[in-house]
């Protein structure tokens, strides 16, 4: 299954619900266009609700750190939503999950964007 | 499988569509094994991340070479050989992803990731034939192999394109 995402406004955030598989090739591909999309849409605040992410290989961790890096940038904040066992875990053996913030909660991490400073 | 020697071998086109396939082989035999779902999953992820490699780096991704896989489980573990048609890698010129200046890098975490999953991992050139990893994942003590495993060796050949 390759990765499909749904996005959404709630508020100033915009939210990516992420699907299937984010590995080298396709699921790169689309979530590196698809944050690229939304930074030239203005929208600075994304929120990567990860719950149904069923595999994500070392690219796909890189597309994250992309993300985060290309989004902070621009002055902007991409944080993380509902991470699996798989993803947490991968990201603790990475030291990336002091990196991001990552939240379990939707209406906190939304709410966690309005208390961050943003250009 | 051969069912007596505990065997897959299987040569695949060097295409990013057959890491998937690999993957696929990798579960089966690490289920058989005996492992938990848990190790299957970092077995998976490990010849995952070696499959890139071989496709991706060592063969260029040039689809008109090949990769080449055997898994064997033995009694007390299952070791994973793949081996691409390239130059190889020099493990000691590899990054330390976790040092505080790479931690934002975009790459570098694939031989990390195989190393902290698998519990032996080695890189080979062979002579003629390009660049052979070797990866073993040794099963927890009392846990025997599904269909027996064998310490002895054996070769199946098992080749599909």
């Amino acid at each position: 299954m390759s990765m499909k995402a749904t996005i959404r406004q709630v508020d100033s955030v915009t939210v990516v619900d992420v699907s299937g598989r984010i590995t080298l090739g396709e699921g790169c591909t689309q979530l590196r266009e698809l944050i690229r999309d939304q930074l030239s849409k203005g929208n600075k605040n994304i929120l990567l609700n990860l719950a149904d992410v069923t595999y994500i290989d070392s690219s796909g961790i890189g597309e994250l750190v992309s993300g985060f890096t290309g989004v902070s940038r621009q002055g902007g904040s991409l944080k993380l939503l509902n991470l699996t066992k798989k993803v947490h875990d991968l990201l603790q053996i990475t030291k990336l999950y002091t990196v991001f913030d990552i939240h379990d909660d939707e209406a906190r991490a939304i709410s966690s964007f309005q208390k961050a400073p943003t250009a | 499988m051969d069912p007596e020697r505990n065997v897959v071998e299987v040569t695949l086109e060097s295409d990013l569509k057959n890491v998937e396939v690999a993957e696929e082989i990798s579960l089966r035999m690490a289920s058989t094994a005996g492992f938990a779902e848990e190790d299957q999953h970092r077995i998976e992820m490990a010849v995952h991340e070696s499959m890139i490699n071989a496709i991706w780096h060592g063969n260029k991704n040039d689809s008109s070479k090949s990769v080449w896989l055997r898994f064997q489980i033995l009694r007390d573990r299952l070791e994973i050989r793949i081996r691409d048609q390239g130059n190889g890698f020099d493990l000691k010129h590899i990054p330390d992803p976790l040092a505080d200046e790479n931690l934002l890098n975009v790459s570098g975490r694939g031989i990390f990731l195989i190393r902290s999953f698998m519990d032996e991992f080695r890189v080979e050139q062979i002579a003629g034939a390009g660049t052979e990893v070797t990866m073993v994942k040794r099963l927890s003590p009392g846990i025997q192999p599904i269909q027996g495993g064998t310490d002895r060796e054996h070769e199946s050949h098992n080749t599909t394109g």
